[in-house]
């Protein structure tokens, strides 16, 4: 029974749609895909053993919390918030821009922000919200206020998401490496953040086309 | 030279180590989280593979991976009580520091590149010389004491916690996976539908799949472990493209499935709890245009840099 040991893949579908514990998930899959495969317990537990030390490079971005810790203790987001909030008096889709700017380029230096609850829900879809009303002169409905609210969070994502990658030692460039290694391909960290840069690009060209058309549709009086 | 990393990079390992025994002592400190025990014996488990990784027996490193599964399996790892940051610290310091807090992370990204770039140690010991080289300018500027330094690292080990080391441990799956033969099945199995050898179809294989793997589980690391093996390796890299574009615009292209699933909680379904939103679906219905344009464009990527 060979198409047994797909059972890991699965039970990793499931736990992940489930919601289970993701960290028992994937030893639990581990250990079902070695034993099906026919693997004897030791050589299981020393393959699981060894391609976890194998792979602690993946778990470098630990190096760097202390000095991420620090500069948030003394002031990194309240900077931040401060900054932002000199943007009143823009329109709504150039607020999102700079917004969107400054979700990129602080990906590409590692600094992680909670975007969704430290600055969407405070600040950026307030001020969206607010700019919106001004730009047509009337109170929002309750349906054009939840798009404004979608759009601000979703600004955030797609900020966050495609930058993420230009920055060397984040969880994502670095699994990456470590994957292609245990697959066979030796790929650098820093050949992933070089090929990365062009969907960044795109992606921030895209979302900023997007927002100006936000303003456009503002501007004819409807964001339905 | 691959000595000297060779020797380096424990180093950066033990000092990891060391971080995670600080998340041990502090997480068993901690008197109210009811997980306690549990969360100590984590984090201690992870100092000891970190520190001891290259001495210890790969048995014995098996059997500790295992344990911490059981440990989250049984709900034992909570992050507990973690300090937070002093609003009225962090304010003055804003008012004091202003741009110049800024500055430690970009010394930590200029610093990683440079090393990785020009000299020969490679990307790894760029990111270790970049983080010690970066805290140091940060506690220079900040005239932080030991004492507050100790603190904060703790405080962001511990509320970093178990999803912290998902990626270390998906990596680890990802080699089962490979040393099990999952990857060379899941192709066989494919081939009967797709034939391998057309690049185009490769790609846009390779692509969908991990856009719909991670809308599915909600998570892409997860599943670029299984999809890269299973196929973007035998039907898009071993058709002779280049590994490193395809790895990382595959990755990518997974992030337009999290764009689109409610799976990804922590991206579409918190903004609209915290937003206090009426449409369950708004944040993804904005999202939507944009994460196929860009699953599309990222296709034609591969297509035309990989090859």
């Amino acid at each position: 029974m060979e198409y047994l040991k797909l059972l890991g893949i699965l039970i990793i579908i499931l736990g992940f749609v489930l919601h289970w514990d993701t960290t028992a998930v994937v030893v639990i899959a581990a250990i079902v895909t070695g034993i099906f495969s026919g693997m004897d317990i030791v050589t299981l537990l020393q393959t699981i053993g060894k391609s976890f030390v194998d792979n602690r490079m993946v778990s470098l971005f630990f190096l760097t919390l202390p000095m991420i810790g620090l500069v948030e203790s003394y002031g990194l987001k309240d900077y931040a918030v401060q900054a932002i909030k000199r943007l009143k008096k823009m329109t709504a889709g150039r607020i999102l821009n700079i917004y969107l700017l400054i979700r990129e380029l602080t990906g590409i230096f590692g600094i992680s922000l909670q975007g969704q609850v430290q600055f969407v829900r405070p600040l950026i879809a307030p001020m969206i919200a607010a700019a919106v009303e001004d730009q047509n002169n009337r109170k929002l409905s309750e349906a054009e206020l939840d798009l404004v609210k979608g759009r601000s969070a979703a600004v955030d994502n797609m900020g966050n998401f495609f930058a993420q990658n230009l920055f060397v030692a984040s969880g994502g460039v670095l699994l990456i490496a470590s994957t292609m290694k245990s697959l066979g391909y030796k790929v650098n960290p820093v050949e992933i953040v070089i090929n990365s840069i062009p969907v960044a690009i795109v992606t921030f060209v895209l979302v900023f086309a997007y927002n100006l058309y936000f303003d456009k549709k503002l501007q004819k009086g409807g964001i339905q | 030279m691959q000595n000297i990393v060779n020797v380096i990079l424990p180093v950066f390992y033990g000092i990891i180590g060391l971080f995670m025994l600080f998340a041990a002592i502090e997480s068993f400190r901690d008197k109210s989280n009811p997980a306690r025990y549990g969360t100590a014996v984590f984090w201690l488990i992870l100092a000891i593979i970190f520190a001891f990784g290259n001495i210890l027996p790969s048995l014995i490193v098996g059997i500790l991976v295992v344990l911490i599964g059981i440990l989250a399996l049984f709900k034992q790892i909570k992050v507990g009580n973690v300090p937070k940051v002093e609003p009225k610290k962090a304010s003055q310091a804003a008012k004091r520091l202003g741009a110049k807090v800024f500055i430690p992370s970009v010394v930590l990204a200029a610093v990683s590149i440079i090393v990785a770039q020009f000299t020969p140690l490679g990307g790894q010991v760029g990111i270790g010389i970049g983080a010690v080289a970066s805290l140091l300018v940060a506690v220079i500027l900040t005239k932080a004491k030991t004492r507050e330094v100790y603190t904060d690292t703790q405080r962001m080990v511990r509320s970093i916690g178990e999803p912290g080391i998902l990626p270390q441990l998906l990596a680890m799956l990802g080699v089962v996976f490979t040393a099990a033969g999952v990857g060379k099945l899941t192709a066989s199995l494919i081939s009967n539908v797709f034939p391998a050898g057309n690049h185009l179809l490769g790609v846009v294989l390779y692509c969908v799949s991990m856009a719909l793997f991670t809308y599915i589980m909600g998570n892409a690391f997860a599943a670029f472990a299984v999809i890269t093996a299973a196929i973007g390796i035998p039907f898009v890299i071993a058709q002779g493209a280049n590994p490193a574009v395809v790895a990382a615009i595959g990755m990518t292209s997974g992030y337009c499935g999290t764009l689109l699933t409610p799976m990804a909680a922590n991206f579409n379904t918190l903004p609209v709890a915290l937003l206090e939103m009426k449409d369950q679906m708004g944040v993804i219905k904005q999202q939507l245009p944009i994460a196929i344009l860009l699953l599309i464009i990222q296709i034609l990527l591969m297509y035309f840099l990989a090859f």
